[in-house]
Order: structure tokens, then C-alpha cells, then sequence
């Protein structure tokens, strides 16, 4: 009997080999485009946050302009990340976007090494004269969310799922806490760490935990749904982040400070096709698109649309700035003063260690 | 029963090699099913994975780049596995190997480079050895079950340097994000014909290995110990000295496979330094039936597999859980038919007419 399947086996193995010769050679071959794009991605594609929304701006981008895109998913912030570029380029890529901020020092490595291709990482600040950095003021909607988390909360505590002690994730979570006090002086807002970007068990691990802190609204800093499913679990609220996801948790999702990365996309790849691209340092805001405050939903609290839209307005025509003084630290210490607003470079940069009154959380400094 | 087993007797060299490439095939032939329904030609596929690995100097030189550690690991699990001492504990001593090793890359850069990583070496193979001497002490003085025992020490090293990697060792630099600073150049191995210095490591280890196994006297005790502790102890040999010195050595070998992956890879001591080494070199070292030169072909083979994988990932886009699917289908038909190569399955009734006829 074993004869006969090793036999069979055989002889399905030269017709193999037969097909496998006669249609290897063409595979590999794309499009005669001049550009070759590649996005590595920190998770699965169809994550319901961060990369979804970055996956998204690559369709986008194939669909604008008609050009084949590579991806690679789900790669870890580590060395790991540095060959997942190398092989983006053994496979013929010449544009190539980095999408999380542990990518950043392996990018600017591979990017001295190959003048010739054009690099762009996402969320750090590191630049060369092929390498490219971009973002979005995400504090922005971030204050808006903050808004509605105020203004819904009864309890007074709001909970904050959050991923590394960096600039970014805690610039967030001080304009998060200003837009709530800005509407709610009593609430609070407690910061839990999940030392990960996505990971949807310590997500939701850490979001419990705050509901048994008796936290009544949950927001995140993390990119998969996990938090905000939690929320519903408990008959409590939440604000998502990343990507508008009114589905997964209908019955707790109020909003969600959102990315739109497709129209960037295009333009950077559009420049370089036609041969006017250079380097630069992108962070648009709400004026510019790249970042959005998602409808607010049914669940919203009263009243939250028409502040929202408000607010909004004041931001993108200038009146307003979220990180304009006076505004203290936990400790009640002054760190921006009346009248003075922090920069750009200073609300991403290293100085951002520190979180405004109202935060209930710690950051770690390393020494 | 429908089935009976049988243990084989009568199967040959070329059998069981026809019943291994058997596997393969019915492997990819399963997988060609997933790959369908995900709207792709499977030959196409297949064809690109072995692009992948060999079609670019680039994929070449990242196919012997990804050999190499479970070249490594395989042999210093040999050591272990040759005794039967069942060492599942290689990745928690790569970890252990890694993390001395960059204790003298991160405080010590200043140490001229040939002597630095001289150091580095034997902090790796003394650390990853100590680590696999824990176990092995339990099972000499209390008769502690060392599969367990070596596997739940992995989990204690990953977090270990996980600790490190957020807590006393955290790159100040970095902005809070958790990562260990890289190595200063003198901590990193250098580049032979563009590869790093780790390919002529692991020949080298392959024929010391070779040697020490086959023509040594400790390699011929610890083979007799394998076979049985009764034998040796009668024999005279001093079971439990050779069993310590030899599990040294075993996770040694796996903590230099850490140093060389911290240094020469990852430029850095990371969470991610291992890359699961150290559980499939578990696998290529037992399909390789613990011969040294077998393992540097095995070893090969599975470099194939992951470096193949990770090229059809970005060449077909299809998800990264289908390239792992693909390399797991061969893994299970591979392993499974190890088993047919070991027993055989008869029909029941065949065994009723025989007994029948026996008259029992």
C-alpha cells in the first residue's frame, strides 16, 4: 500500500517539476513602473488600528496611482526590522516607508547605505538627505476626544491604555487630559502601560484594570480594539484610536482620533515620480487632513458635537493652541508658561517627560 | 481498531530517505490548497521561495546568515541529547550567552577588538554552560525530570532580558523607547567573504564536534551513557562527572550561538535575539539524527524554509501567518514521517488471518 502512495506521490512530483519549470521564470516580474514601494508594518495588516490605517494610505496610494506596493507585516522593533528593509530592497523596492517609531534607528542605517532609494519613517525625527520623516499632530484630535471622554464621564475617571513611556504616547495623553479638564475640572485620568504596541490580551488586561480602578470611560493608546471591546463588556464608554471603529464595541464607541495617510502617501510618491521629490519633515493637522477626530456616534454625550466643532475650529484657523501656557505639571510646577506655546519639536521631543495635572500615572526615566 | 502498529525492521537507508522527500512533498502539495484559495499559483510560490533563498547573492548570503546559529545550537544539543539528556533549554541559553556577552560589549567597547570579543566568546559559552548546569545538577543529585526543568529556565532568561531591555539597560538615548544601546564596531564580529566570521565557526565546530563524538574517549562515554547509565557505571566511569561536563559544554556551544547573535546580527542584546533558534534547532538537530555533518545539511535546509518564507510574505503579499503555515505544514509532514519510518500501520484484519492461522 505505501509503495503505491510513494509511487503516486513520484509521479505528482515530476508533474510538478514539469509546471514549476515551465511558469518559475516569469514569476517576480511587475509592472515596468518606475517606482517600487514597500511599507514594513509593526502588525498584521488588518489590525483595526495603527497599520490598518497605514494599510489603507498604501491602497490608496496603488489605486491613485496605479503603482505595485509591497508590504511586510507584523515585524518586530528590533534587528529584526533591519532585515525586512534589506529585503525589501533585494526585492527590488526603491521607495520605502517605515511605520513605527522603534523602526527609526535601522532606517537611518540602511538609508546611508543606499543613497540611491528614497526612506520615510513614520513618527520619529531623524532625517538624511534620502530619508524622510513624517507624522501628524495627533495631540490635536487628541484634545477633542478629550472633550467628549469629559463630558461623558460620571464618575470623573477616565481610563488610558497606553504603550511606551515616549514623547509621542505621553504628548497624547497630556492633550488627551487637557480637553477633558478643559470641560470636566474633577475628572481624572489614569495611565496604564502595556509596553507594547499591539498585543490585544495585555490591551484588554490592562483596560480591565482600569475599569476596576472605577474608570467609566477608556481610551487607548495601543492599535487593536481590544480596549474599547472591554469597555462595552463592562456597559461602560470608549474612545478608540487609529482607524474610525464604530463596530466593534457599538454600544461603547463614541469617537476616535483617527490617521488619513493616503493623500501624504501619494504626494511624496507622486514628487519623486516626476523628480522633484526632496527630504523633509512632514507633521500636518487637522487643518491639513492627515489626522481627523471620527464622527462622533450616538453614544456621544450631549452637547460634545457642537464644543467639538468649536474647539475644532479654533485650532485649525489658529486661535487655539492645545500646548498653550499656563499648564502644570502633577506636581503643580509650571512647565509651560501663560501666554508662551510649545513647538512642535519640543511637545515630540525628549523634553516631553513629564505629565500635565490631572494625570494619574507614572513614567518611567531610564538613568 | 481499524489499524494496527508495528514497529519496522526491514526498512532501508534509501527507504527512509524516499519516505523523507515523500514528506516534503505531501507537505507542499497541502499547502499548495491554502495558497489556492488565497488566489495564488502554488509552483509560482514555491518557485519564488526558492528565489528567495538563492536567487540574489543577497538571499544567499542571508540563507547561511540564518544556518549558522542553528548550526550551532544544533551541535551543542547534540552533546546533550547524545547522552539523553533532553536539553529543551537551548533558547533560554542563548539568551544567557547573549546577555555576558553584552555586558562586555556595553562596559568594556574599550578593550581592543580581537580580545573584546575573545571575552565576549567565553562569557557566552561559560554563562549559556552555568545556565544548562542548573538542571543538570538537579537531575544528577535529585533525578529531576530536565525536559521540564530546562524549558521553564527559558522562560526565566527571556524575561530576564526582557528586564534588562526595559529596566537598568534601557538606552537613555532612545527617548524612552525600550531598547539596549548597539554595540560599539569592537564588539561586533567581522565579515569573511562578506558573511560574518560565524560560518567558519560553525565548521569548525562541526568537525570538533565530529572528533570529540566519535574519537575521543569522552565522546565514547557519553554515547555508552546515552545508551545506558547501568553500562557506564559498571564500566567504571564517573556517570555523574561526565554528565555535568558534558551539559556544560552542551549549553556552552548554545550560549555562543547567543554571543554571535548579539554581536554579529543584532549589533545588540534584544528580546528578539534568539529568533526561536533555540526550539528549532531542537527539530533539526533530532531529524538530523544528532550527526554533526547531518546537521549542517538539515540546518540548511530550514535556513531555506524561513528565508523563503520571508520573501513570499512581500513577493505574493499574502499574510505573514501563511508563510509560517507553509513552513509548519512541512514541519508536521516531516515529523510524521518519522514515524512511518520507525513503525508501520496494518490492517487488522490481516493480523486476525495470521493469528487465525497460528492457531492461537
Amino acid at each position: 500500500m505505501f509503495k503505491k502512495v510513494i509511487s503516486s506521490i513520484v509521479v505528482l512530483t515530476m508533474i510538478a517539476a514539469l509546471l514549476l519549470t515551465g511558469c518559475g521564470s516569469n514569476s517576480g516580474s511587475s509592472n515596468d513602473s518606475k517606482v517600487k514601494v514597500g511599507f514594513i508594518y509593526v502588525g498584521p495588516a488588518g489590525d483595526g488600528g495603527w497599520t490598518e490605517a497605514h494599510n489603507n494610505g498604501r491602497l490608496y496610494l496603488e489605486k491613485q496611482l496605479n503603482i505595485k506596493t509591497l508590504y511586510r507585516e507584523s515585524v518586530p522593533e528590533g534587528p529584526e526590522c533591519e532585515k525586512a528593509i534589506r529585503d525589501m530592497i533585494a526585492q527590488g523596492c526603491n521607495v520605502i516607508f517605515t511605520t513605527s517609531f522603534g523602526f527609526m534607528d535601522y532606517t537611518e542605517k540602511v538609508a546611508k547605505e543606499f543613497p540611491n532609494i528614497k526612506f520615510f519613517h513614520c513618527s520619529g525625527y531623524k532625517k538624511g538627505e534620502n530619508f524622510a520623516n513624517y507624522f501628524g499632530r495627533m495631540y490635536e484630535p487628541r484634545y477633542l476626544s478629550g472633550i467628549v471622554a469629559g463630558m461623558k464621564t460620571k464618575a470623573n475617571k477616565i481610563g488610558y491604555v497606553a504603550a511606551f513611556e515616549i514623547p509621542e504616547v505621553i504628548n497624547g495623553i497630556n492633550a488627551f487630559t487637557l480637553g477633558v479638564q478643559s470641560v470636566n475640572p474633577n475628572a481624572i485620568v489614569k495611565v496604564k502601560w502595556t509596553h507594547t504596541w499591539i498585543d490585544s490580551a495585555k490591551e484588554k488586561d490592562a483596560a480591565v484594570a482600569l475599569l476596576d480602578e472605577g474608570c467609566d470611560v477608556i481610551t487607548q493608546h495601543n492599535d487593536s480594539t481590544a480596549p474599547q471591546i472591554a469597555a462595552e463588556q463592562r456597559g461602560v464608554w470608549a474612545i478608540g484610536y487609529d482607524l474610525d471603529t464604530p463596530k466593534a464595541a457599538p454600544k461603547a464607541y463614541m469617537t476616535a482620533p483617527i490617521w488619513n495617510w493616503g493623500p501624504y502617501y501619494v504626494d511624496q510618491v507622486k514628487a519623486i515620480i516626476d523628480g522633484t521629490w526632496k527630504t523633509s519633515e512632514y507633521h500636518g493637522g487637522l487643518k491639513e487632513g492627515i489626522i481627523d477626530l471620527a464622527p462622533l456616534t450616538d453614544v456621544a454625550p450631549a452637547g460634545a458635537k457642537e464644543k467639538v466643532a468649536e474647539m475644532r475650529k479654533k485650532i485649525e484657523d489658529g486661535t487655539f493652541h492645545v500646548f498653550a501656557g499656563p499648564i502644570k505639571d502633577q506636581a503643580g510646577n509650571i512647565k509651560v508658561e501663560a501666554g508662551k506655546v510649545l513647538e512642535y519639536n519640543e511637545i515630540m521631543g525628549t523634553g516631553m517627560n513629564w505629565f500635565v495635572q490631572g494625570v494619574e500615572g507614572k513614567i518611567e526615566q531610564s538613568k | 481498531m481499524l489499524f494496527r502498529i508495528i514497529k519496522r525492521t526491514d526498512l532501508t537507508g534509501t527507504q527512509a530517505v524516499m519516505f523523507r522527500t515523500a514528506a516534503v512533498f505531501l507537505a507542499l502539495l497541502t499547502s499548495s490548497v491554502f495558497i489556492i484559495i488565497l488566489g495564488n499559483n502554488p509552483f509560482e510560490v514555491y518557485a519564488s521561495m526558492l528565489e528567495g533563498s538563492f536567487g540574489s547573492v543577497y538571499g544567499i548570503k542571508e540563507t547561511i546568515i540564518k544556518t549558522i546559529p542553528l548550526v550551532i545550537t544544533s551541535l551543542g544539543i547534540a552533546v546533550a541529547f547524545k547522552m539523553k539528556f533532553w536539553n529543551i533549554g537551548a533558547e533560554g541559553q542563548i539568551f544567557m550567552g547573549a546577555f555576558a556577552a553584552s555586558y562586555f560589549a556595553l562596559n568594556h567597547a574599550d578593550i581592543p577588538r580581537p580580545a573584546l570579543l575573545v571575552i565576549m566568546a567565553a562569557a557566552g559559552f561559560l554563562v549559556g554552560g552555568l545556565w544548562a548546569l542548573i538542571p543538570a545538577i538537579f537531575k544528577a543529585q535529585f533525578g529531576t525530570n530536565e525536559t521540564l526543568f530546562t524549558l521553564m529556565m527559558n522562560y526565566i532568561a527571556l524575561k530576564w532580558v526582557t528586564y534588562l531591555q526595559y529596566g537598568p539597560w534601557k538606552d537613555p538615548g532612545a527617548n524612552g523607547f525600550p531598547k539596549i544601546a548597539n554595540f560599539h564596531d569592537n564588539a561586533i564580529l567581522p565579515k569573511v567573504f562578506g558573511v560574518h566570521i560565524g560560518w567558519i565557526i560553525a565548521i569548525v565546530l562541526i568537525v570538533i564536534m565530529y572528533v570529540f563524538i566519535h574519537h575521543t574517549k569522552r565522546g565514547f562515554e557519553i554515547s555508552v551513557i546515552g545508551e545506558s547509565e547501568n553500562t557506564a557505571r559498571y564500566a567504571g566511569m564517573n556517570v555523574k562527572k561526565i554528565i555535568i561536563t558534558s551539559i556544560l559544554i552542551s549549553g556552552g556551544i548554545c550560549g555562543l550561538t547567543g554571543m554571535i547573535q548579539a554581536s554579529a546580527v543584532n549589533n545588540t542584546l534584544a528580546v528578539e535575539v534568539t529568533g526561536g533558534v533555540g526550539y528549532m534547532a531542537i527539530i533539526t538537530t533530532w531529524l538530523a539524527q544528532l550527526s554533526a555533518p547531518v546537521i549542517l545539511l538539515v540546518s540548511f535546509l530550514f535556513a531555506v524554509l524561513v528565508q523563503g518564507g520571508a520573501y513570499i510574505q512581500t513577493a505574493f503579499q499574502i499574510p505573514q501567518s501563511v508563510a509560517s503555515i507553509i513552513q509548519g505544514m512541512i514541519l508536521f509532514f516531516v515529523l510524521g514521517s518519522e514515524f512511518f519510518i520507525q513503525y508501520k500501520l496494518i490492517l487488522n484484519k490481516s493480523i486476525l488471518k495470521k493469528e487465525a492461522k497460528g492457531g492461537i
